[in-house]
């Protein structure tokens, strides 16, 4: 057998081939760590301080307080509540939304307005959204539905419209060829395939709407939010782990129903 | 054939569900509406503010227009501090949710308890909103962007792992078994037969999770942990809404960018 | 019955689909169109429901002009024109019922089509087709369970339901195997010629189109090349049409496809099997 008439050694090619590009990017990732933690004014005293306190922090949290269970209750009945009311809703308005923002069914304007309201309803954060709507409509559940009524039919009505536009146009044309109006084409041609998937994202976003329920509060848009903000405020650390730990077990069990309904659905 | 051999033939009345079927469809319409409707009733919502909510709603309009535009140079660097909190706080996801997928996959796990713990992990993390991490974190570290970081770090690990652990548990069995066969030891197998595989996913998840994580800093200054959402609640409780106008526009700016970007990115891994 | 004048198509990318058809349907006849792939077949029948909208030229149908109709008088136009797919578009989740019935949506309400509330006579109208195309016993069954010759028929029931003054229908066996395909256009051409309706018919498998039909159109470059009775396809009239070939093993093969151990089990509705 001939020596080295083969090379000896073989390195793998690597997932970014160009070295420059590869290292440069590498680079670029330090440089980039190096001066947005410098940029970024972080007292690093007070973060050494922190990381004793979390010791501390947890030692007053455990054993969690669930003595003021009413409370409680009553902050998670209306999280849940809020978040019922804005999926149903949310379910329908996205419906015309969803029909309206899909450029194969709709003429052109309307569509571009469509989007529009899609887009700017994501853009913002829920938090924001629940901002403008306390300051119009005051303190209370009432703003906490309606940006959570917002955020749902943007959500599902953006879906509805991908999937409205990835349908294969065979089944709209045949039922356009019968004479059948516009609604009844929605009727028998989108809805029909639309609805699994439809009902498979809404429930998901039922169970969203929950977790999402707990953030508003602390804006003052009603829910469980308000009091674990409150909570905390006042250090009362081991009733905030009482809430945490419910609002976890709430969204465990939601997740569990949401994968159920949703399996059941195919 | 008569009439009456016709119609027995060919009957004139057609149901697509039984009448069982559709009490059982109707009861779920009627329970579903039912709930709702009583969640909404039973919720403490003064139906008056409906009534002059138009009003306010022009109010606030008018104030915003036009916006403050001079304010812009003021809300750079709180916009610059909220991609960091962002970016920093994706990055250090990857490092940690990447374990913990490994650990949450019943592929990949070494037995049922670190299974339940992996698991575990990514359900607390994912059932908690970054902003109320934040509230958690601002009572550790104090106000600032450290507290934001490690917000959207916790919440960030509990959705990429998930999708992660989902896309291992998806793998491509085979390829596993045929490293298995060769004889290499358990890390080897991970890292040779199954990490490759969901490569694409676990950077695909990390972009888009960047992505949304730009939306999430910028509300993380509401309780203190940094970024633009300091600048935004000051104005809002100054009333100054001609700033609040300019800031929105310009988080509008910064989040459709990063969506471009993340789409763009994300088209080119798969 | 219906009359097509220089209809012409050219699409926004500059593509001359259709350059002048000019065609005449006096009888209820079946009338076959061959030509090549980009030749104008599937432009010409969706121009004349107007699912495509022609540039130029006219389409009358039993003295209507369908080419000057508004929007809400076009759907009722197209209420008198069954069309039939390649590929089957039938709406999969629904049953084979609510298919067959989804042909009389231009004459319901919207309450009625979405209670499923059709008039008695439809109904009885349906399950009486569903029976003559072979598939009595399918009624509940959901579309996407069928193969692809069941799916064909209730696509042609769907059309008929319509009780059409005209078939349009589009490749109906191109995604066929071709005992199945020949299943089908022996169906189609029973059923049109039972109801007298005259039928408009793409097809790409020229022995399938001189077998079945009364007459053969043939496009090519958007033109009408040929017009006139299956016998007169020749060898000359298939090159003006497709191009040079070897055309001697494309021309009136049919006898040996007539599959005669057939025709006893038709009697006796056969067919389920797809």
């Amino acid at each position: 057998m001939t020596s080295s008439a083969y090379p000896t050694s073989w390195r793998p090619p690597k997932l970014i081939p160009n070295p420059l590009t590869r290292y440069g990017l590498l680079l670029a990732g330090v440089v980039y760590l190096a001066w947005s933690l410098n940029a970024l004014d972080i007292d690093w005293h007070r973060v050494e301080q922190g990381i004793a306190r979390a010791g501390n922090m947890f030692a007053r949290m455990v054993p969690p307080d669930f003595s003021r269970w009413q409370l409680l209750g009553r902050g998670v009945l209306e999280s849940v509540q809020m978040a019922f009311a804005a999926s149903f809703i949310g379910m329908i308005v996205a419906i015309p939304l969803g029909v309206c923002a899909a450029r194969n069914l709709v003429p052109t304007p309307v569509y571009l307005v469509a989007r529009a309201v899609l887009v700017v309803s994501r853009t913002f954060h829920e938090v924001i959204i629940a901002i403008f709507f306390v300051k119009i409509f005051g303190f209370g559940p009432l703003a906490g539905v309606l940006t959570l009524v917002v955020a749902s039919m943007s959500f599902i009505g953006k879906m509805l419209a991908e999937d409205i536009e990835n349908m294969r146009p065979g089944q709209l044309e045949a039922i356009r060829a019968t004479g059948a109006s516009f609604p009844k084409m929605l009727l028998y041609a989108v809805q029909p395939q639309m609805l699994p998937r439809y009902l498979g994202v809404s429930i998901y976003r039922l169970d969203a709407n929950i977790r999402h329920s707990t953030v508003v509060g602390i804006v003052g848009a009603g829910g469980i939010g308000q009091t674990l903000a409150a909570s905390f405020s006042r250090y009362d650390y081991d009733f905030s782990l009482a809430i945490l730990l419910t609002i976890m077990s709430l969204v465990f069990v939601g997740e569990f129903f949401s994968n159920w309904v949703r399996a059941r659905l195919r | 054939m008569t009439l009456e051999e016709h119609r027995q033939r060919y009957p004139d009345v057609w149901r697509r569900f039984s009448p069982r079927q559709t009490l059982i469809r109707y009861s779920w319409y009627l329970g579903i509406v039912f709930i709702a409707v009583w969640s909404l009733s039973n919720l403490d919502i003064t139906w008056v503010y409906f009534l002059d909510a138009h009003e306010q709603a022009a109010d606030l309009l008018v104030r915003m227009v036009p916006p403050y535009w001079e304010f812009f140079a003021a809300i750079v660097d709180p916009l610059v501090e909220t991609v960091h909190i962002a970016t920093l706080g994706t990055a250090a996801t990857f490092f940690i949710a990447l374990p913990i997928a490994f650990l949450a996959a019943r592929n990949t796990t070494p037995n049922a308890i670190t299974w339940f713990i992996g698991r575990f992990i990514l359900v607390a993390s994912r059932s908690v909103n970054t902003v109320v991490w934040g509230l958690l974190f601002v009572a550790i570290f104090g106000p600032g962007p450290m507290a934001g970081i490690w917000s959207v770090t916790a919440r960030s690990i509990g959705f990429v792992g998930k999708l992660i652990a989902e896309a291992i548990e998806e793998i491509d069995e085979g390829t596993v078994e045929a490293i298995e066969a060769t004889g290499a030891s358990r890390l080897q197998v991970m890292l040779v037969g199954v990490l490759p595989q969901v490569m694409p996913v676990i950077f695909g998840t990390i972009v888009y999770r960047w992505d949304i994580n730009i939306r999430e800093s910028t509300v993380l200054g509401f309780v203190g942990a940094g970024g633009i959402g300091i600048v935004l609640y000051s104005s809002i409780n100054l009333f100054a809404w001609d700033e609040v106008a300019v800031i929105l526009v310009a988080i509008f700016g910064v989040v459709l960018v990063s969506e471009f970007i993340s789409a763009a990115v994300r088209k080119r891994i798969t | 019955m219906l009359s097509i004048t220089e209809l012409a198509k050219k699409y926004p990318t500059g593509t001359r689909a259709l350059e002048s058809v000019t065609l005449r349907i006096d009888e209820p006849q079946i009338v076959a169109i061959i030509g090549s792939s980009g030749a104008g077949k599937s432009t010409l029948i969706r121009c004349i429901n107007r699912l495509v909208e022609p540039t130029s030229g006219r389409v009358v149908l039993n003295d209507l002009d369908v080419t000057a109709l508004s929007r809400r008088d076009l759907r009722k136009a197209r209420r008198r024109m069954g069309m039939i797919f390649q590929e089957y578009n039938l709406v999969e989740r629904l049953t084979v019922m609510e298919n067959a019935l989804s042909g009389r949506l231009g004459y319901v309400s919207f309450w009625q089509a979405y209670r499923r509330k059709y008039p008695p006579d439809d109904i009885s109208a349906a399950y009486e087709l569903l029976e003559r195309v072979g598939l009595k016993g399918y009624e509940d069954t959901r579309a996407d369970a069928l193969s692809g010759g069941q799916r064909q028929r209730v696509g042609i029931a769907r059309a008929l339901m319509q009780r059409p003054d005209l078939l349009l229908v589009d490749e109906p066996t191109a995604s066929l195997d071709p005992k199945t395909a020949r299943q089908i256009m022996r169906l189609l051409v029973e059923l049109a010629h039972e109801r007298g309706t005259p039928a408009l018919v793409n097809i790409h498998d020229v022995a399938l189109a001189q077998n079945h039909s009364d007459r053969i159109v043939g496009l090519s470059g958007g033109v009408v090349v040929f017009d006139g009775p299956p016998r007169d396809l020749t060898h000359q009239a298939l090159t003006d049409i497709y191009g040079e070939e070897d055309w001697s093993s494309t021309i009136r093969k049919s006898d040996d496809d007539e599959d005669e151990e057939d025709r006893p089990r038709r009697l006796e509705g056969e067919s389920a099997a797809g």
